[in-house]
């Protein structure tokens, strides 16, 4: 799993035009996406996550299981640059997630209960919206919307009118409009059909295929470990198990 | 960031013209608190002098209502949380809500205005008509200014907050005191308000002036901390 550069440290950036990769990339070490060791960090006085290792490459569905209160949500929280790390290395795309926390965020998509959407808005709205502030081409909006399955006679519906799997895609769309190229996941089958699961699971596998990295914390161990490369056990908030690879830290 | 906040405030003026919020609910909320103000003050002689001052305040009340709304568009599906994972510089949001906010409220203002000259008989004197005209203007625009980027920063917030509905009055009308104070004053030197004259109205538009951009650059600056973590 170690990557034979460390993968603690920043580099230059590389350029990509696949949308779901995005363009910008601060990684010695073009495959490893996250790589955090010993992590903690702390919620009020509490300590969510104390001690957490995990290394995620390129191209990757990693799933986080877990109870609830394990720190899953938190460990997606952290990697998306919202809560400070208050011990240990991180990086995500080779930004340091200590002292480039700010950097992080335009290169990651956190998609958790909400979706991050303008209700009275439409479809095509939403995502040029979200294109536009990190100045998407109309062609990219177009081509993030077909990917999702969200273009044609839906494009121009209100958000407010769509079924949970169609606003799931919605959302998806804007994070491919806006190049996020870490997907964090938190529950993201909560609140869908069969037919939406279906349909949520080929878009992330066909986002993975395209070299998305996305971590699904999820309870539905069933559907989602269907869908992910590999699982990690996230417990109490102390450790994290990586099953397939035996990096704990307990 | 110039080109985010205008991407933010046209995404804001869509969605109201699309929700009609303002339109359908905040403009007679407003008419109708000027015609609460005449009813309960039911004499034209107290109406002539306080007609500015009730003028603001109705822009005040409106003001809330209109800055829980713009908040609420971002809460509802958490588009604002979405906003901060995205890396949106947090002063392209607050200048762009600030100017939505600002649009609608210099609708909301021309609407007061309108109101106060039907219901309270306020007119423009006619010795220097323009120069009440231009003091008008100005005042509205300095006023508003500074109203947008308070109701932005303590909107901003306040939308973290349980209670926030509450919380935004309590934060809100304090600090916008300023405005209430010197748009009145120079509304009355405007319209001439007990003798008042165009020329006494520059000094309160100076201290609006003073108001926005210090509301401005310091909303600008603490928007960030402000919304994040």
């Amino acid at each position: 799993m170690n990557a034979s550069l460390n993968p603690f440290s920043s580099a230059s950036a590389t350029a990509n035009d696949d949308p779901f990769v995005g363009n910008t990339s601060n990684n010695t070490e073009p495959d490893l996406v996250i790589a955090l060791k010993d992590v903690v960090a702390v919620l009020g006085n509490f300590p969510a996550l104390a001690g957490v290792s995990i290394t995620v490459q390129r191209g990757e569905i990693v799933l986080l299981k877990g109870p609830n209160g394990a720190g899953k949500t938190t460990l997606l929280r952290l990697c998306a640059g919202l809560l400070p790390v208050e011990r240990g290395a991180a990086t995500i795309l080779g930004f340091d997630l200590v002292t480039q926390r700010q950097l992080v965020r335009p290169h990651v998509g956190l998609l958790g209960h909400q979706n991050g959407l303008y209700l009275d808005l439409s479809v095509r709205e939403n995502v040029e919206f979200w294109g536009r502030t990190v100045g998407a081409s109309a062609h990219e909006i177009a081509g993030a919307m077909s990917r999702m399955g969200v273009s044609g006679r839906l494009a121009d519906v209100g958000v407010r009118k769509l079924s949970a799997g169609q606003k799931r895609r919605t959302s998806l769309a804007c994070l491919v409009a806006r190049r996020a190229q870490v997907w964090l996941l938190d529950e993201p089958h909560a609140g869908l059909d069969a037919a939406g699961r279906d349909e949520l699971d080929a878009t992330l596998g066909q986002a993975a295929n395209s070299g998305a990295t996305i971590l699904v914390a999820s309870h539905e161990l069933e559907r989602a470990g269907g869908l992910a490369t590999r699982s990690v056990d996230v417990v109490a908030g102390q450790a994290i198990t990586d099953s397939n690879e035996s990096q704990g830290t307990e | 960031m110039i080109t985010v906040a205008c991407l933010i405030a046209a995404k804001d003026l869509r969605v109201e013209r699309r929700s009609k919020i303002v339109t359908n609910q905040v403009l007679p909320f407003a008419g109708i608190t000027m015609v609460s103000f005449a009813f309960a003050l039911d004499k034209q002689n107290v109406l002539d002098t306080v007609a500015p001052g009730l003028v603001w305040l109705a822009t005040m009340f409106s003001l809330l209502v209109i800055v829980q709304r713009t908040f609420a568009i971002e809460t509802d599906d958490g588009a604002l949380d979405a906003m901060r994972v995205a890396g949106v510089d947090p002063r392209a949001i607050f200048v762009g809500k600030a100017m939505a906010l600002g649009f609608q409220l210099l609708v909301l203002e021309a609407m007061l205005f309108g109101a106060a000259v039907i219901f309270y008989g306020e007119s423009i004197p006619s010795n220097n008509a323009f120069g009440s005209v231009v003091l008008l203007v100005t005042t509205m625009l300095s006023a508003t200014c500074g109203l947008a980027a308070v109701g932005t920063l303590y909107g901003g917030l306040a939308a973290g907050f349980k209670g926030s509905e509450t919380l935004l009055p309590l934060l809100t009308l304090p600090a916008v005191a300023p405005v209430l104070i010197g748009a009145t004053k120079a509304v009355e030197s405007a319209v001439g308000t007990s003798g008042a004259v165009v020329s006494e109205g520059w000094q309160w538009v100076g201290l609006l002036t003073l108001f926005a951009v210090a509301a401005v650059v310091g909303g600008a600056l603490a928007f960030g901390p402000l919304i994040d973590d």
